[in-house]
C-alpha cells in the first residue's frame, strides 16, 4: 500500500526549557516555558494556534491523575480542540506524529505540540510507578525493577553478536561529551570509557553511566501547513516521513537482541519518506538513548548499521558529530536528560535546529539536508520514527 | 500509595493452578504454530482462541540474564538478584519468560558470569508442595544443569 | 486473510473459558508518594499570604483577566505576566456553596462541611474554601465574605494557612 499524505505538512518553530534534577516550576509552568519559545521563534501568536497536542508519559510521574488535562493551560490548549499522545517513552516522537495527522489530514493548518514530563515529584523513586510495567502476577511476585528489562536485553544483545561493554560505553562518552554544548543539558560531561565502565555496576551489564538521569522538563515545536508555512517561515522544515509500530507485550516473547518494532516504524516512515537507501540518504541521526545499548540497538533498528555492527560503527568514529552519520549531536538522554515525553520532542527541537543550521557550537558540518528522530516505550514495544528534511 | 486488586483471567489462573500443582503449562496455536508460555487465552498474532494447553518439562535454557545490585528504589543489594529470561524447553525458540537464577556461589560480577552463561541448561527448582500457593514464585529460581549439553 | 479452519473456535469458546478454572485476584499497589511543586507562582502567592496576609494576583491588559491562583503566563494569549504582580484585599463573594455530610472515604461525617466556591473582589478567579461562623440556612449566593487566616507564628506558606471565609462585617 503506498501511503499518500493529504498534505505537506512543516515545521517552524522550536523551544524547550531547562532540563533538570529537580524543577520548582510546575509542569504547567515548564511547558509554558516551552511553548512560548516554540511560538517565538515561529513568529506565531498562539490566537492563531488551531489544535494543540499534549505528550506526557504516565500520570503516576507527575502525581496528577489525567494530566493532559491538567497541564492543557500550560501548553497553550484553553479553549482550543487538545489531544494528549500517548506511548509511554515513544510518546516525544508521537506527538509530532500526532499533530502532522492534524495538519496533513487538512483539518488544521497550524498546531502547537508540547511534551513535558516532571518525573522528580514522584518519591521514593519514579521505578514506583513503572513496576506496573510488569505483570502484576506473574513478574512483579519476583521483586523486578526497571533496570532488569533492559540489562536482560543489553545481555542478549552483547552475547549475540559478541559485543563488549567497552563498545556500549562508547555511546554515555559521546553523548556526554556532545551534551556540553547543549544549553539546556543536565548531564554533560567530559569522560572516558575507562569512567563509565568504573560506576557501580547497578544491574550488569549496566552500569551507572550507562543510564539516562531522572528529569523534569519540557519541549515544544509548531507545526504548519505548506501554505502557512511558506508564508510564515523563511526556512520551514518539513515533515517528510512518519511511523510508527508496537510489538507484542509479552516481551520475554520477542527477539532481545534486536527491536524488529523500530525496524517496522522505520520502513515505513523511509517509505513516505521515499527513501531507498537511508544509510546516506539520512544525513543525521537522533535515535533514541536512555539506556547507552539502546542508541546501538536503535540505529540497527533504523537500518542505519548493519545487525551487531553498530558498535564497530561507533568505534571508528562513523557517528560522531563529525562523522558520516553524527547520531545524537544534542547529546542525547544520556547528555541532555531524559524527561520521557521532553526528551522524544527534544530530539526533533534538535533536528530543527540542525536543518536549518542554527545548531550553534552542535552544528553538524555539510549542510545536512535529512534528519531522523527515533524514541521507543510503552512495554518496550514501541517503536516511533519521525523523518525531517529542508525541502 | 495505591492499592488493587488485580484480576488474574482466564489463562493466568490456570497457569497458577498448574505452578502449585508443580507443572509449567503452556499453550499452542495451530495457526502460527507457536507454544508459548505464560499461557494466554487468545494468539496476539493470529486473534483467535489459542487451540490446546500443553504440559511443559520444568527445564529449560537461559536467553539473557542480569546481576542486579539495587532495588527498584535503589536501595544497594549485597547478594544481587539473577533475573533471566527463561526458554522452556518445548516452547518456540526466543518465546521466553522472566524468572530468576539460583544456585549460584558468590555475589561478584566476575564469579556469578563464571558459572553462567547465555545458551546453559537450567532447572526449575520449586518450593515444597504444602507450601506452594498458587504464585509464580512456587518455582523458587532456575537453577544451572550441570553435565548436561544441548 | 487466514483461510476458514474447520478446527477454527468460535468466540463462545472464549467467553465460558472461565468456567475451566478458578479465577483468581491478585492484591498489590503502586508504592508512589509525591512531592508537588507550587512553583514560581504559586510560591509567590503562599510566601505573600503567609507574610502580609493579602492574595497576589497577576494580570493579563489585553485580555482583561486578573489571575487568581497567579499565573505566570495568560492561559488565553500566552503573554508573560511575570511582571504584572499586584496585591488584592483578600475579600469576595461567595459563587456558590454546599453543604457536605460525607468525609471523603464516603462515610458520614459527624457534623456537616459548609463549602463554597469564594470569586475573589477585583480578579477573575476565585478559591474553594470552608465557610465559617455561619449557620448553613443563612449563606446566600453572592454574599461578602473575608478571609480568615492562621495566626502569623502558625502560618507556612500553604494552603492550610487559610482557614476559611466568614462573613463580611
Ligand atoms: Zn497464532
Ligand atoms: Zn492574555
Amino acid at each position: 500500500m503506498k501511503r499518500k499524505p493529504q498534505r505537506r505538512v512543516a515545521v517552524i518553530g522550536a523551544g524547550m526549557s531547562l532540563f533538570m534534577r529537580r524543577a520548582l516550576e510546575t509542569g504547567k509552568e515548564l511547558s509554558y516555558y516551552a511553548a512560548s519559545q516554540a511560538l517565538e521563534t515561529a513568529g506565531v501568536r498562539l490566537k492563531e494556534i488551531q489544535a494543540v497536542v499534549m505528550a506526557t508519559a504516565p500520570d503516576a510521574f507527575d502525581g496528577v491523575h489525567m494530566k493532559g488535562e491538567w497541564l492543557l493551560d500550560g501548553a497553550g490548549g484553553v479553549r482550543k480542540p487538545y489531544l494528549r499522545a500517548y506511548v509511554g517513552g515513544g510518546s516525544g516522537v508521537f506527538s509530532i506524529i500526532s499533530g502532522w495527522t492534524l495538519v496533513a489530514s487538512g483539518l488544521f493548518d497550524l498546531v502547537l505540540v508540547v511534551a513535558e514530563e516532571k518525573m522528580s515529584s514522584c518519591q521514593p523513586h519514579p521505578q514506583g510507578a513503572f513496576l506496573t510495567i510488569f505483570d502484576h502476577t506473574i513478574e512483579r511476585p519476583l521483586g523486578p525493577n526497571l533496570l532488569w528489562i533492559f540489562s536482560l536485553e543489553q545481555h542478549r544483545y552483547m552475547a549475540t553478536y559478541g559485543i563488549r561493554n567497552e563498545d556500549i560505553a562508547l555511546v554515555s562518552v559521546k553523548n556526554k561529551r556532545n551534551a556540553l554544548d547543549h544549553p539546556v543539558a543536565q548531564v554533560a560531561a567530559s569522560l572516558t570509557v575507562k569512567d563509565v565502565l568504573a560506576s557501580e555496576v547497578v544491574a550488569w551489564p549496566v552500569h551507572r553511566l550507562m543510564v539516562s538521569p531522572i528529569s523534569d522538563g519540557a519541549a515544544a515545536i509548531v507545526l504548519a501547513s505548506e501554505d502557512v508555512a511558506r508564508r510564515l517561515s523563511d526556512k520551514p522544515i518539513w515533515v517528510q516521513g512518519v511511523g510508527w509500530s508496537l510489538d507484542t507485550s509479552y516481551w520475554g516473547n520477542r527477539d532481545l537482541a534486536y527491536p524488529r518494532y523500530v525496524e517496522r516504524a522505520a520502513r515505513m516512515a523511509y517509505e513516505m519518506a521515499g527513501i531507498s537507501e537511508p544509510r546516506r540518504q539520512i544525513h543525521v541521526a537522533e535515535p533514541y538513548d536512555p539506556f547507552a545499548y539502546k542508541e546501538l540497538h536503535h540505529l540497527e533498528g533504523l537500518q542505519l548499521s548493519d545487525k551487531g555492527k553498530a558498535p564497530e560503527d561507533l568505534a571508528r568514529g562513523r557517528f560522531e558529530r563529525t562523522g558520516e552519520l553524527p547520531t545524537c549531536p544534542s547529546g542525547g538522554l544520556m547528555g541532555v536528560g531524559n524527561p520521557i515525553a521532553a526528551a522524544g520532542l527534544m530530539k526533533l527541537c534538535e533536528l530543527f535546529w540542525q536543518l536549518r543550521g542554527e545548531a550553534g557550537a552542535r552544528q553538524v558540518p555539510g549542510n545536512p539536508e535529512r534528519g531522523l528522530a527515533q524514541a521507543w516505550g510503552d512495554l518496550m514495544q514501541v517503536g516511533t520514527v519521525a523523518i525531517l528534511g529542508v525541502n | 500509595m495505591l492499592e488493587y486488586g488485580w484480576d488474574a483471567g482466564v489463562a493466568i489462573s490456570r497457569f497458577l493452578d498448574g505452578l502449585k500443582a508443580g507443572k509449567i503449562l503452556g499453550v499452542r496455536c495451530n495457526v502460527c504454530g507457536r507454544t508459548v508460555t505464560p499461557p494466554r487465552a487468545f494468539c496476539e498474532l493470529d486473534f483467535k482462541p489459542i487451540d490446546a494447553w500443553v504440559e511443559l518439562p520444568d527445564t529449560g535454557t537461559i536467553n539473557t540474564y542480569s546481576i542486579c545490585y539495587i532495588t527498584w528504589d535503589m536501595k544497594p543489594l549485597r547478594k544481587p538478584q539473577i533475573p533471566a529470561v527463561i526458554e522452556i524447553d518445548g516452547t518456540t525458540p526466543r518465546a521466553g519468560f522472566l524468572h530468576l537464577i539460583g544456585g549460584v556461589k558468590g555475589s561478584s560480577v566476575e564469579s556469578i558470569r563464571k558459572q553462567l552463561r547465555v545458551g546453559m541448561p537450567v532447572r526449575a527448582v520449586w518450593r515444597k508442595p504444602d507450601q506452594r500457593e498458587g504464585a509464580i514464585t512456587d518455582i523458587l529460581h532456575f537453577e544451572p544443569v550441570r553435565g548436561r549439553r544441548r | 486473510m487466514r483461510p476458514a479452519s474447520d478446527q477454527a473456535p468460535t468466540v463462545p469458546t472464549v467467553l465460558s473459558a472461565l468456567d475451566q478454572v478458578e479465577p483468581r485476584v491478585w492484591k498489590g499497589a503502586m508504592p508512589v508518594q509525591f512531592l508537588y511543586t507550587a512553583g514560581a507562582a504559586g510560591e509567590r502567592f503562599f510566601q505573600t499570604l503567609k507574610r502580609k496576609g493579602v492574595f497576589v494576583v497577576t494580570r493579563c491588559e489585553e485580555c482583561r483577566l486578573t489571575y487568581l491562583p497567579p499565573r505566570i503566563y495568560c492561559e488565553r494569549c500566552f503573554a508573560d505576566l511575570s511582571e504584572t504582580w499586584r496585591e488584592v484585599a483578600p475579600v469576595g463573594k461567595v459563587h456558590t456553596h454546599t453543604l457536605v455530610h460525607v468525609d471523603r472515604q464516603g462515610r458520614n461525617a459527624a457534623s456537616p462541611t459548609l463549602v463554597a466556591f469564594v470569586r475573589i473582589d477585583g480578579t477573575d478567579g476565585g478559591l474553594v474554601t470552608r465557610l465559617l461562623e455561619i449557620a448553613p440556612a443563612d449563606v446566600r449566593i453572592d454574599m461578602p465574605v473575608e478571609l480568615v487566616l492562621a495566626p502569623k507564628r502558625r502560618r507556612r506558606g500553604t494552603l492550610d494557612d487559610i482557614i476559611g471565609f466568614r462573613n463580611r462585617r
